[in-house]
Formats: structure tokens, sequence, C-alpha cells
């Protein structure tokens, strides 16, 4: 039979696998197919993995026909090229890992395959995660499918393209500052930062370990919460991981149980966001206050230093994280007379250029002299950011931002301004500084050159409460469908 | 402390040095142009307030038990393999100390 791609979803092909209307192998091979079609331009992957996926998926179709089926057996899904799955090359897009072959599997790669998940290939993205537009791959750009004049969105820009253009039935992406929301906000999708600790981060290239996460790109909010649930938990692997994790419920209300207040930190939109990025946000919030929400205006005075208290803390952690690539224990090597040489030469010639500037700014300021001036006070307005979140959610359930200023941008417009680009982020990194959970659902879409191009609005939550996110969130996947 | 003398210039050559990072003639001069305008923009958090609260500690590093070792070796190929040189199940390493 034809599987019409662009219509099923995680809980749609669940039905049909286990009604074997169609099976895994299917379903597999027509993604396949349609990665042959499309992805020559595209480029959302940097390898697709034929073999590997079919006998995946016939070994799928053997668990569904045994009974042994779980929520994403026989699913096929994209992998981020710097989540690590045993004898796979993971790149993180970067040339230093070029022909890294993982040594173990990562957690939730683990989760997954004991679940029956094929996975299809591995996608592209900002090289070692550091970007918002997937420009900074060393293996060249990922555009936009639904306008191929334009950005994914990033870091995880190839995950949210291969789910995007129908070659792919979800994806696993990764957020340090917005890798996943903001990419899912540029393509129509759905896409979840877990609670810092909810997803193990063992196994994951990491970028700045305060800040990263694992979490879902998906097509629907009930899609992005069944792979939430099936890749987190508790991993001693992972000194940062959450014991006894289990959403909470959510909700201040108490009553009906049901979370109802929505925060808008007012003061924080007032400038830097396109006009009519800023209407659908405000457009969502009417249709959410029809729907019995109530919307407050909440003061959260520190919000306004997010951004910049994280080109502090990110590159810092990144400049630490990035120091294991020195040529000697794996990755590039390049030959030199003395072993400082072949350090600096390996560096040099193995990080791109925006590597290189982050390592050099993280650096700079931990270096002495500097360290207490930009450090060690960015991470003192860290926790005053982090205060604003814990009165706000004295106050209320969720509170509501844009994901970011604008939607999907040119290719190459913002690629020689690193500070154009960084402020993609200004919306979004306020949840990994504070640890909190934050989603982006498709909320409307806007005009670029005759164009129409999909808006995200954010929800954030209190630690632990997904359950907030997925209950407002179909809400507003409701109202906009 | 901060003062707006602080970032006008930033010396790229020593950063590179103390990162271990090889880094050209050109691409210093270009850092040495952005660098300072990305420094410029975080050193807004000097106006905020002071008084921030105690660092939140509801995440700190935790040791996990050492116990229920794998045996030993099963893992030494796979690990090697992913050096760029080895010999005899070591990774070979140049030279690190020299005699004056």
């Amino acid at each position: 039979m034809t599987i019409d791609l662009s219509k099923i979803t995680i809980a749609s092909a669940r039905k049909s696998l286990d009604a074997k209307e169609f099976t895994a192998r299917e379903l597999t091979d027509a993604y396949l197919e349609a990665i042959r079609k499309k992805d020559g331009e595209i480029h959302a992957y940097l390898e697709v993995w034929e073999n590997s996926a079919r006998a995946e998926a016939d070994a799928a179709d053997k668990m569904i026909a045994e009974g042994k089926a779980q929520a994403l057996t026989g699913i096929p899904l994209a992998i981020k090229d710097n989540i690590l799955i045993e004898g796979r090359i993971a790149s993180a897009a970067s040339k230093i890992l070029g022909n890294y072959h993982a040594s173990y599997d990562s957690f939730v790669a683990e989760k997954l395959k004991a679940q029956g998940v094929v996975f299809l290939g591995r996608t592209n993205m900002d090289e070692f995660a550091h970007g918002s537009s997937t420009e900074n791959s060393a293996y060249g750009p990922t555009k936009n499918p639904l306008d191929t004049t334009r950005v994914p969105g990033g870091s995880s820009g190839g995950s949210a393209a291969a789910v995007a253009g129908n070659m792919a039935l979800a994806a696993l992406g990764s957020d340090t500052g917005g890798s996943i929301r903001q990419p899912a906000s540029h393509c129509g999708l759905v896409g979840l930062k877990p609670t810092y600790g909810a997803v193990s981060r063992n196994g994951l290239i990491a970028m700045g370990s305060s800040l990263d996460q694992i979490g879902p790109l998906t097509k629907t909010v009930s899609d992005a919460k069944v792979l939430f649930e099936a890749i987190k938990g508790h991993d001693v692997k992972d000194s940062t991981s959450l014991p006894d994790y289990s959403s909470t419920k959510g909700g201040l209300s108490t009553g009906s149980g049901r979370a109802k207040r929505i925060g808008v930190p007012r003061a924080f939109l007032k400038e830097g966001v396109d006009k009519d990025v800023l209407e659908t946000f405000e457009a969502t919030l009417k249709k959410l206050a029809a729907a019995g929400y109530e919307i407050h205006d909440i003061d959260m005075p520190n919000l306004p230093y997010s951004l910049a208290v994280y080109y502090i803390i990110m590159p810092a952690e990144v400049s630490t994280n990035l120091a294991r690539f020195d040529g000697i224990r794996y990755g590039l090597s390049v030959e030199a007379p003395t072993i400082g040489e072949v350090y600096a030469k390996s560096r040099g010639q193995g990080f791109g250029p925006e590597a290189r500037r982050r390592i050099l700014m993280g650096t700079f300021v931990l270096s002495s002299g500097y360290a207490d001036a930009y450090y060690r006070k960015a991470r003192q307005v860290r926790e005053l950011i982090r205060a604003d979140f814990s009165s706000a959610f004295m106050r209320v359930d969720a509170v509501a931002l844009p994901t970011s200023p604008g939607p999907a941008f040119k290719i190459g417009e913002k690629a020689n301004d690193p500070m154009a680009m960084y402020l993609e982020d200004i919306f979004s990194v306020t949840a990994n500084l504070s640890g909190v959970p934050g989603i982006s659902v498709p909320a409307g879409m806007v005009d670029r050159e005759g164009k129409k191009l999909p808006v995200g609005f954010q929800l954030l939550a209190p630690h632990k409460a997904e359950e907030t996110l997925f209950a407002i969130g179909e809400q507003v996947e409701k109202n906009s469908a | 402390m901060y003062n707006a003398a602080m970032t006008q210039k930033v010396d790229i050559r020593a950063l590179a040095q103390l990162a271990r990072l090889e880094v050209s003639d050109e691409e210093v001069a270009k850092l040495e142009k952005e660098l300072p305008g990305i420094l410029t923009f975080v050193e807004q958090i000097q106006k905020a307030s002071g008084d921030a609260p105690a660092e939140d500690h509801s995440h700190r590093n935790i040791l996990r038990e050492d116990s229920d070792p794998h045996e030993s070796g099963i893992y030494t190929k796979r690990l090697l393999d992913a050096a760029p040189a080895q010999e005899k199940d070591q990774v070979v390493v140049k030279q690190v100390l020299r005699q004056k």
C-alpha cells in the first residue's frame, strides 16, 4: 500500500502497525524512498543507515507479530549527529570527529533500541551544536523544506528538516539554548526541551553541561509526549540525572487539577520581536483566554539579562568541554614535531570558525583577571533569573514567550554577524539557564516575500511539569488547526 | 572590577595559546574586532542587582557507588581503536617532558 507520509503521526502509525495496515518494513522503505528523492536538495541527513534501518524494521515487525509492541516499536526516527549509537559515526557535524565511531550507546539510544525503533540516519547540525541555522556544519547547510532559500533553524536543523520534509516520523535533537525549540518553530513542528536532568546526557557530545538536554522534535504534542516518556529516566552515568523522575501533573490551580494561569512577562517583549510574530503571539493568548485560561501580566525583571548571561556561561562550558579534543584519544590528529603543536594544529584544523570563536570567548571569560567580572557575575545573575522563575511560578502555572523573534531567515542572512545570530536565542535561553522545561508549538503563519512561514508559541513550566506544557500545548495546537 | 576600557582590546593570540588552538593571522584580525563586540553586549549583566540569591544546589555533583565493575579489558580494544595511534594496548603520545 502507499503510505501518505505527510499525514501520519507516531500515534496514527502505531495504530496502523498494530492493525497490520502496513508493516514497519513498508513504513521504513517509504521513508528511505522519500529521503532518496528529497534529501539531495534539503540535506537533512549526514548519513542514512539504509541496511540497518531495514533490519531494525524487520525486527520490529517480529516484535509486533509476537504481540510485544511498545509505543515506539517500528517507528522510524532521525537522530542528531551528537547522540552516540554504538559502532556508528557520531561527528557533531565537525571535521575533528569526522571518522569517530561511537564506542558505546547513549542512554537514549539504549532506551530506544529496547523499544525496537528504526534509526533512519544521523542528521545535520551546527558544528558541536554551536548555532541557530545549521549553517555552521562542517558538511554544508541544511535547507528549510518549507522554503529552500531559508534556514531550518538550529542547531538541530537537520532533525527538524527531516521531520518537516516527511523524511522521518520524528527526531531527537539537543537543546542548549533553544536548539530544539527554535528549529521546531522555523519548521512548523513541536519541540520539547525537557527539565534539566529529566533525560540523561550520557552519550550526548557535551556542549554546555549545565544547559544541555536531549529532546523530541515531532509533528504533534502527543507525539512529543510519547517520545519524551520513552527517553526520560534516571541514569547513574549522568551525575545531574534526576532520581525518581516522574512528571508532576502540574498546576497550581487545584480543584479542577488543571493548569489554568499563564503569565506573560510583557516588559521583556517590548523590543526586538517582529511585529507580525508578536501579533501571532497575542492572538494565541487570546484564543487561550477564550478556552478558559487566565492570562496574567507578570514581572520578571532579570529575564532581559538572559542572553548576555548565556553568552558567558555557554562559551565558558564550551571551551572546557572541547578541551578533550586534542588529537590524542580520538578524532582528527595532525602530525607535528611536538605534542603542543599536535594539540594546536589538530584543534586549529579540526574545529570550524564558530567553535573556535566560542573556545576563545570562553577562555577569555574564564581567564584570570576577568573571571570575576564575567563568569562569576554571570553565575550570580543566572541565580536571579532562576529566582524570577520561582516567584513567577508561585502565581502562574506556565510562562508564555515567543519561541524566537522572527520566522526562518534567509540562508546567509546572518552568517557573517555573530551577534545577529545570537539574538535568535533571546527567548529560549531562559529555560536552559533556569533548568525549567520548555515547548514550542506551531501557532500560526507570517508572510515573508509571498511565502507563509510558521511561527512557534513557547511555553515554560516549573521543573518536572512537562504535563502542563503538553496540556496547554494541545490547546494551542487545537486552536491553530 | 568592570570598567569600560576593559574590552577595548582582546589579546586573541594569548587566548589562542591558552586554548592550544592554532589561529591564522587573518582570523586573529577578524576576532580582534568581533570579540570586543560580543563582550560589550554581555557586559550589560553588570547592571543587574548584586544581591543574588545563593546558588541552587539541587543539582550538585554526585558520585555513583563504585561497584559492579565490568570485566577488565572488555572495552580496551574499542577505546584504543578510536585513538589516532596505538601501540601494545596503549595510546601513543609524543614526548611530554624534555631535557633542557
